[in-house]
């Protein structure tokens, strides 16, 4: 009999595995809670380091799923539970269904900035997330800020709701250092007037070419990186944001007066993801990522036999990591359905 | 003159424990500042000795604050108290009766029955004076008794006196409370050996000796009972000055220098000793301290004063106490926990020198307006709270200067609470030149920390300081502010610095029921819970202050409010962190729910009305 698997979230990761899945044989069921597909890559422009667009992206994955892939759009999980050797799933609308394997490719969810209350998000209307300005680049409209400038100065404030213990995220999100470069230089080729400040801790460029982009934000670009955790905003009476920062390489404190604002908010477990891994009766560890049986050597396997993980739900991770990891849970799945 | 060998026990113990607590109080005395020592002289000749012997009869005597707290107890601590100083006054009485109302050595009255066999008295007989003595005399006994009986079951039984925790003690002070608690026994086992022998004693002495007398051969017990009797006082007496029993004799000290208007010192000196001397580790502290729910035990009040007692406090043990108060408001003797805390952290931190050289660049503001308004630092992390006021201030038309509009100098507080005290002296006085240079008259701040401070460590002569909870409730008193009410159901959370610290509980409560339903919460106003974000904590993880957190969270939560309102930057922050429930502060609930105030309706109204003509 054809082996059944369910996977639960159809972004990126959960597109991967099910078409991964499929190749190799297996009856797939890709459950969405939204209404369409795609998860956070839907609204985001462009991906580093090669300024990929999110939409390209998206559609080139999306392709690879073939027509028996059942995909269950608007349906959030209600039940989910182990019995014998297979498991039952439930929807809130009544959908159900049985599966031997379950892959869980529940992502992440953006680190909500007005936790960050100092920085002034959703107070002054300068300030906006790193995925407000993908919307703002996607939509193609002219380049200004919320009171209708062109901002003379940007700031890009790093690790917003990572690395933060007052926060109670203490994990780096891994892609905003490289996606804080990237979006300085997609505005400084906007507005090439402008000033570009980057307000970091470390920069972490691990990744392929990412050092290269950085050091090409700084010498092409002229965009500055300032060594400092910012301590607070306020609004001038021009709706400017002023913001106070140390440079702890110079050892002085700054005020800087910028248009607009971009804090890097980070990546958090969803708040679903912890629901589901109650279901499953998986232990929840302090981050709220999934944890993995060994997150060296089996980072696709729960504790529990036929439950897998695949993606940013068991921790942080770029959309490259993030599909091959997709791929490497495929091959997970086909090893324990096939044993 | 009556004597017996058996009496030299108690006898030399009582000497002992005399001339130790002689040699500490000389050198308690010693100790004090020139100017302590004059008010206590002074105090001795004054009306506040009244109060005084009123307050060590309520507090040392009846124990009224630990009535307070659980019936139980109270009675517990009162019967030993009161029991056995009226054993003491009133053998003494009875002993004149056969004395011929010379005084008498003091252990003629502790064992009097056992020099004196009144067989003129029957065993229940009140109305003659011999008779009266001798019920009584049991009657006391029995409430003492009564006493040691609790103080068994509490033991096993905490929960019944309203303690869930009670004090771990250390061997010496077991030692302590088992001779303590044996003393009483011995005293009826000896009182009733002799009485059995004789036919004497009172009603409850005279009954148990009649039935001793069938089981047990009296005459060879009774001698040896009273040896145990004079011994378990010895024993007592000889631990007492190193024991928590010290606190018998010092907290009546305690309480007069405090009547005398003497407070602690810069420094740990004679009157923290005295206060430290006076923690009776009842525990009472321990329950309400959230230390322990962040699995931070030891540094509670009654462990960390008796650190202080015997030297061995630690850096960690000074700095790990978030300040809120609670145990200072649960304390029954009212020792000031916190200040002892702050003066450990004095003598921890001596050596740190700051450097605030920087500020004297600061520009001085001189708009002239009545009202000054100081966000603070934590106001400026919260710009919500910092708009809301300044939307208010434009509401109401207060004309203000926002003092620290282009950052804040810190109040001071945050190094106070430190034991830096003169660091924080040097911005205190750079505040002080800046807020008096407005030449304002209400200086209005947005953090309960820096009103605190503002209130009680700056000199500001003819500056009114307001927290912008009792502004807002000014505001709307005086019709200046209309506020509209909503549809939400709040709870709100009094922050430590502005309620236990400052006493403002009603203000923010007024404004807040203007607009919204608000639910009682299980500890509020002085029972209040700390946030876990307090700056008076100088050690604790950030998975040690979510615990605190969210268990006041919990707490805070429970009648399903929708949204937490409080009025400290702080607390706002801290419990926003939660991510559990909207979190406001009473300055961004009034800035939404404002109504134009009449002037600007009257206003408007003149308007509409040059409409209709024109």
């Amino acid at each position: 009999m054809e082996k059944h698997v369910v996977v639960i979230g159809a972004g990126p990761a959960g597109l991967e595995t099910s078409a991964s899945l499929s190749k190799l044989g297996f009856r797939v069921t890709l459950v969405e809670k939204e209404e369409a597909t795609g998860g956070h890559l839907k609204k985001w422009h462009a991906l580093f380091p090669t300024l990929l667009s999110g939409k390209d992206a998206l559609e080139s994955i999306t392709k690879e799923l073939n027509s028996t892939i059942k995909i269950q759009t608007a349906t959030k999980i209600t039940g989910l539970e182990a019995v014998n050797d297979y498991f039952t799933i439930s929807g809130h609308n009544g959908w159900q269904e049985k599966a031997d394997a379950v892959v869980l490719t529940t992502g992440f969810q953006l680190f909500d900035s007005h936790r960050k209350e100092e920085y002034g998000y959703g107070i002054y209307e300068n300030v906006i997330t790193s995925a407000d300005l993908e919307e703002l680049f996607a939509s193609g409209k002219e380049f200004v800020n919320r009171h209708g400038n062109k901002p003379e100065r940007v700031g890009f404030v790093h690790c917003v709701g990572s690395r933060d213990e007052k926060v109670n995220n203490l994990h780096c999100s891994k892609v905003c250092c490289i996606t804080a470069v990237k979006q300085a230089i997609e505005v400084k080729q906007l507005l090439p007037d402008a000033e570009i400040f980057c307000f970091y801790m470390d920069l972490r460029m691990f990744g392929r070419h990412y050092e290269e982009l950085y050091k090409e934000a700084q010498e092409k670009y002229n965009i500055q990186f300032i060594r400092g955790r910012l301590s607070e905003s306020t609004e001038d009476h021009e709706g400017n944001i002023v913001v106070k920062v140390e440079d702890t390489l110079l050892g002085k404190p700054l005020r800087i007066k910028v248009g607009l604002l971009v804090l890097m908010a980070g990546m958090e477990p969803r708040a679903g993801t912890k629901s589901l891994t109650t279901m499953l009766g998986l232990k929840n560890v302090p981050d709220g990522f999934i944890q993995p049986v060994d997150e060296v050597l089996r980072s696709n396997f729960t504790e529990i036999p036929g439950v897998f993980v695949a993606g940013t739900c068991s921790g942080p991770k770029s959309v490259s990591d993030t599909l091959a990891d997709a791929r490497s849970a495929a091959l997970a799945v086909a090893d324990y359905l096939k044993s | 003159m009556t004597f017996d060998l058996f009496v030299l026990p108690f006898f030399i113990g009582l000497l002992f424990l005399l001339g130790v607590l002689v040699v500490k109080y000389s050198r308690w005395i010693a100790m004090m500042d020139a100017s302590d020592r004059v008010k206590a002289g002074m105090a001795l000749f004054s009306f506040s000795l009244l109060k005084t012997i009123k307050e060590i009869f309520m507090e040392s005597l009846l124990h009224r604050r630990m009535f307070k707290r659980n019936p139980l107890l109270g009675f517990m601590h009162m019967s030993f108290a009161l029991g056995w100083l009226l054993l003491i006054v009133m053998g003494n009485l009875e002993s004149r009766v056969y004395s011929g109302g010379h005084i008498n050595p003091p252990y003629y009255p502790i064992f009097l029955k056992f020099f004196i066999h009144d067989k003129r008295v029957l065993p229940f007989e009140i109305f003659t004076l011999p008779g009266f003595f001798r019920f009584i005399m049991d009657l006391i006994l029995l409430f003492v008794l009564s006493g040691l009986v609790l103080a068994l079951f509490k033991r096993t039984r905490s929960k019944w006196f309203g303690l869930k925790r009670t004090t771990v003690h250390n061997s010496f002070d077991k030692w302590a409370i088992t001779s303590l608690w044996l003393i009483f026994p011995m005293r009826l086992l000896a009182e009733s050996f002799t009485a059995g022998i004789y036919k004497g004693g009172g009603f409850l002495t005279n009954t148990l000796g009649s039935f001793f007398n069938l089981i047990f051969p009296l005459e060879y017990l009774a001698y040896p009972a009273w040896w145990a009797y004079s011994f378990m006082l010895g024993i007592f007496f000889v631990t007492l000055p190193w024991s928590r029993f010290m606190h018998i004799p010092t907290e009546v000290i305690l309480i007069f220098l405090r009547n005398a208007g003497i407070e602690q010192g810069k420094y740990p000196g004679s009157f923290s000793e005295i206060e430290i001397n006076s923690c009776p580790r009842c525990g009472v502290c321990i329950d309400v301290c959230q230390m322990n729910q962040a699995g931070l035990t030891g540094s509670t009040a009654v462990y960390f004063i008796r650190s202080l007692r015997d030297q061995q406090t630690d850096v960690q043990l000074n700095s790990n106490c978030m300040m809120c108060g609670r145990c200072l408001e649960a304390c029954p003797v009212g020792i000031d926990t916190l200040g002892l805390r702050v003066g450990a952290r004095r003598v921890d931190n001596k050596g740190i020198i700051s450097d605030f050289s920087y500020l004297m660049k600061q520009p001085l503001i001189k708009k002239k307006t009545e009202v000054v308004y100081f966000a603070g630092c934590m106001g400026h992390l919260t710009p919500g709270v910092k708009r809301a006021m300044l939307q208010i201030f434009e509401k109401a038309g207060i004309g203000y200067t926002f003092l620290d509009e282009d950052g804040s100098i810190c109040c001071g507080r945050p190094l106070k609470l430190a034991g830096m005290q003169e660091a924080a002296l040097k911005l205190v006085s750079e505040n002080t030149v800046k807020i008096k240079n407005t030449g304002a008259k209400i200086l209005v701040t947005s953090c309960p920390i820096c009103y605190k401070v503002f209130n009680n460590d700056y000199k500001l002569e003819g500056i009114t300081v307001m927290h912008h909870s009792v502004f807002i409730d000014n505001l709307v008193k005086e019709g200046k502010l209309i506020l509209r009410p909503s549809a939400l159901k709040a709870v709100y959370h009094d922050p430590c610095e502005l309620g236990r610290g400052s006493g403002i509980y009603e203000q923010p409560r007024n404004v807040l029921k203007q607009i919204a339903e608000v639910s009682d919460v299980a500890e509020e106003r002085a029972n209040s819970l700390c946030c876990g974000g307090s700056i008076g904590d100088l050690a604790m993880n950030a998975i040690q202050r979510n615990v605190i957190r969210d268990n006041a969270l919990n707490i805070l939560c429970q009648s399903r409010p929708d949204v937490l309102v409080t009025a400290c930057p702080l607390c706002k922050k801290t419990f926003d962190s939660g991510n559990t429930i909207v979190v406001k502060d009473i300055a961004e609930l009034v800035a939404d729910n404002m109504e134009p105030n009449k002037l600007q309706l009257h206003a408007a109204e003149l308007i509409d009305q040059q409409c209709v003509i024109s």
